[in-house]
């Protein structure tokens, strides 16, 4: 034994005598995870939030959140002598005086941006490849819950500095806040700390923003990823993998040192960014003042559609008995986002309800083998962008020299029409996919050979596709609809039979697929 | 062609391709040394880091292209940082790929759900614990029970109503009365109705005791538009007209939307814009909203001039100033 290993030895014997480690440890340290470039979506996003929890703390060391006066005498010459709150000011002289203050600062700024869209696209990954079906569905949850909770800890975040941009988001959020119905103007004085903008928001929002959320954020993601350490990862269909078992790296020390290097990449990429690439040059604004406002007023690019549903809301007012309620600001800042998100949330169940389907799933779906999902998917994202480049609407007017109005108008309606275009065209798309996977395996690919036969016919070769392949292509399970009929076995008709209904329509849509290749055709080409 | 096109079974796995680091000693040379490398460009990375930190003052600018102009510590600290994470990342991931094991294995499954035994036994425990609390028969501690919980819920609202005053009539009032001169913003001088141009635009404060020391909260309520039109060129109500002076007509800057200031006037079309929503407001016609999300116009004040000559308010705003909210009289 090497002196090495015994003092490895002698140190693990001290723990494992006192915690009895070793029993789940070796089998922790033997566990599989499958590889996918796309799994590596959810580590990002764990990676950044250990990079904005590091960043972050290091700008608490010199950020001073108060909403107090002071005379700016820093060495930013064009805004010396100017009254400021001292928020604003810090975050001067973090930028300015603070060796490599600015960078901390730039790392903070674009960490929370590729958060949030690192989030975003591993929310996607695991809709359009179904890994949120049972098991799953509490860590899908638990996802919608770290997006939420991510939107309003950047809002938080960009609002601290209390420059004149930060300022007029919390001007907008107030102004949500006073459009809530009988409470609204009570909940936004107690908050601000009295009338807008009040002395008491940005440090409340500081001690919500670096303790209460970050310490929400750590519980949910350690339940998040511990759920995906006892449930197993998803893996993709392919030769020798089954519903039953997970096929890939062992934790030590493959999957190790790529995870491990991977942070430091994810980490290197943040800090090269933010050595070369501006972002919230606070300075340029000025310190924020009501009165004031800068034009092309922008939010970060996740509250960005937000603001842009706001902008596109009709001029609704009810005004009834000496009181107002502001539909225009209710419905696109409140209520749609939170159909939107209670329905995100609750989509597994909904799915499950409609397919019937109430087993485990362990291996993914490809996106075109379930039409009606990636369809919904894409009309989802195509009502975010239309919402987004409504949010956007000012700064695409002025940089493409397009009418503002006509930009709002074809928001206002593209919101409406274009998400079940996209749906259709999607679901087209799927199911001519669906064909040409069929045609690969009866037909096999084109080779691009042409050939000549006796009497004259040009034909093109084809080449069977590899067994690997074809396994892939004929993997999936081919949907088959609820069979529910409104009447019982006796002609009665059932309580619920309207809920049977939808669940039946619903089920029909959902089954819509291409046969899969069946053992007869397979015959049938043998003998070709 | 067989069945075979569509195996079921993993028969048809392909055996293992050994990479070249594997079988060549060479390239398992040369992949340790790539590695080695690496590593020591993240060394290099901090020591940059560390000598931009100590040994470049912050007013030293360098011009890089397409960049322009950058400080060179800033650069210098943040270049060293990435390059010394990056490289480290690099590395451990070129040797995972080159030098560990490359062999896929398996692990199996296990279904989620419990065995019946598992599941009796529990739902066993938890009647047995149920029933020696009697929570069951004690109808009187369930009722109790209920009625402390539901006042337990009290107190921590309650504890933080301290967070701020009664809105009472502040959202409603503004420093705007009845003879109250119009300042400037910034400068805070009075203004004389003589003084504005047809096409003039100011922003006005009004004048209160202490100017130079304005609460922020004022100026999220108080500011006010001057725009001075050609009198043909206003279609208002007699009532409205009668609120302008001279073709000078006063809204309130401040958005009946969300409170942003309506800081864009067009000059040619006579609208002021919004810059948050884009609410757009016809100053000929009273502010009246042409476009946009905002269900109101802008609130005009009613001004005249005093015996000086000066702009002064006549009357306080008719109406509140800036954004819905329930108490909010809109009738």
């Amino acid at each position: 034994m090497t002196p090495v290993e015994k003092t490895i030895g002698n140190a693990a014997n001290f723990v494992d005598e006192r915690l009895g480690a070793a029993g789940w440890v070796k089998k922790s340290l033997n566990k599989v995870f499958p590889d996918h470039w796309s799994f590596m979506l959810g580590e990002v996003c764990m990676y950044s939030f250990v990079i904005l929890l590091l960043s972050g703390t290091f700008l608490t060391f010199w950020f001073d959140p108060s909403q107090r006066d002071v005379i700016y005498n820093g060495v930013y010459e064009p805004l010396k002598g100017l009254k400021m709150s001292a928020a604003y000011a810090s975050t001067l002289d973090i930028s300015f005086e603070v060796r490599g203050g600015l960078l901390m600062r730039q790392i903070h700024h674009w960490a929370a941006n590729i958060f949030m869209a690192a989030i975003v696209a591993h929310l996607l990954r695991v809709f359009f490849t179904g890994a949120f079906r049972k098991p799953r569905e509490f860590n899908w949850i638990l996802g919608i819950l770290l997006l939420t909770l991510g939107l309003v800890e950047g809002l938080f975040g960009y609002s601290l500095p209390d420059d004149l941009l930060s300022g007029t988001g919390l001007r907008i959020t107030s102004a949500i806040i006073q459009a809530l119905p009988v409470v609204g103007t009570y909940i936004s004085f107690f908050l601000f700390g009295g009338a807008f903008p009040g002395t008491g928001f940005i440090p409340r929002i500081f001690t919500l923003h670096i303790l209460i959320i970050p310490g929400i954020f750590l519980a949910v993601i350690t339940i998040h990823v511990m759920l995906v350490w006892y449930q197993k990862h998803t893996q993709f269909p392919g030769v020798g993998r089954t519903e039953k078992n997970v096929v890939g790296h062992p934790i030590l020390p493959v999957y190790m040192a790529k995870a491990g290097g991977f942070f430091f990449v994810v980490f290197g990429v943040i800090a090269f960014l933010s050595a070369v690439a501006s972002i919230n040059p606070i300075w340029l604004y000025g310190p924020y003042t009501p009165g004031q406002i800068s034009a092309g007023s922008q939010p970060d690019w996740y509250m960005g559609w937000l603001d842009g549903l706001v902008r596109m809301a009709p001029p609704l007012e009810t005004h009834a008995f000496g009181h107002t309620i502001s539909w225009n600001i209710l419905i696109p800042a409140l209520i749609v986002p939170g159909i939107l998100f209670t329905g995100m949330a609750l989509y597994p169940f909904i799915e499950s309800w409609i397919t019937g389907d109430k087993r485990e799933h362990h291996l993914l779906d490809r996106p075109r083998n379930v039409p009606n999902r990636t369809a919904l998917g894409v009309m989802s994202i195509t009502f975010v962008m239309v919402a987004l480049i409504n949010g956007g609407n000012d700064i695409l007017a002025t940089n493409f020299h397009l009418s503002i109005n006509q930009i709002m108008w074809f928001s206002r309606i593209g919101i409406f029409v274009l998400p079940p275009i996209a749906f259709v065209i999607t679901k087209r798309l799927c199911l001519s996919l669906q064909r040409a996977d069929r045609d690969l395996l009866l037909h096999g690919s084109e080779t691009g050979r042409l050939l000549r036969l006796p009497h004259g016919e040009f034909v093109e070769v084809h080449e069977p596709i590899s067994a690997e392949k074809a396994f892939l292509l004929q993997s999936h399970e081919e949907p088959i609809a609820l069979e529910l009929s409104e009447v019982d076995s006796r002609g009665v008709r059932r309580p619920g039979a309207l809920k049977n209904k939808v669940q039946r329509r619903l089920s029909k849509a959902h089954a819509v697929s291409v046969p899969k290749v069946s053992e007869q055709e397979l015959k049938e080409i043998e003998h070709h | 062609m067989s069945n075979e096109l569509v195996p079921t079974d993993d028969s048809i796995a392909p055996a293992h391709a050994p990479r070249s680091t594997d079988i060549n000693p060479k390239a398992e040379k040369r992949a340790e040394q790539q590695i080695a490398i690496l590593f020591g460009l993240s060394a290099l990375g901090s020591l940059l880091l560390i000598y931009s930190y100590v040994f470049v003052t912050k007013d030293v600018f360098i011009f890089i292209p397409i960049m322009g102009n950058q400080n060179a510590q800033q650069l210098g600290i943040g270049i060293g940082m990435a390059m010394s994470l990056f490289f480290i990342g690099i590395a451990a991931i070129h040797w995972a790929k080159t030098l560990m094991s490359d062999v896929e294995v398996v692990n199996h499954r296990h279904e989620f759900r419990s065995s019946d035994e598992d599941r009796e036994e529990f739902v066993k425990t938890v009647k047995n614990g149920v029933a020696a609390a009697g929570l069951g028969r004690r109808k009187l501690i369930k009722r109790s029970l209920g009625v402390a919980i539901g006042f337990f819920a009290l107190p921590p609202v309650l504890l933080l109503r301290d967070l701020g005053p009664l809105p009472k009539k502040q959202l409603e009032t503004t420093n705007w009365k009845a003879g109250t001169r119009l300042l400037t913003d910034p400068g805070n001088r009075p203004i004389l109705a003589s003084d504005l141009e047809v096409g003039a635009v100011v922003q006005v404060l009004p004048a209160v005791e202490n100017e130079d020391e304005r609460p922020l909260s004022d100026i999220a309520k108080d500011p006010v538009l001057l725009i001075r039109l050609r009198e043909q060129d206003f279609q208002l109500t007699p009532e409205k007209l009668a609120m302008t002076h001279n073709g000078i007509i006063a809204f309130s800057k401040i958005c009946s939307h969300m409170g942003c200031a309506v800081a864009l006037y067009e000059q040619q079309t006579k609208h002021l814009l919004c810059p948050c929503h884009q609410s757009t407001f016809d100053v000929t016609r009273g502010a009246k909203v042409i476009f946009g999300p905002a269900a109101r116009p802008l609130p005009q004040l009613d001004i005249t001039v005093d015996g000086e000559g000066y702009l002064i308010a006549r009357a306080a705003f008719n109406e509140p100033v800036g954004p819905s909210f329930w108490e909010r009289n809109s009738q």
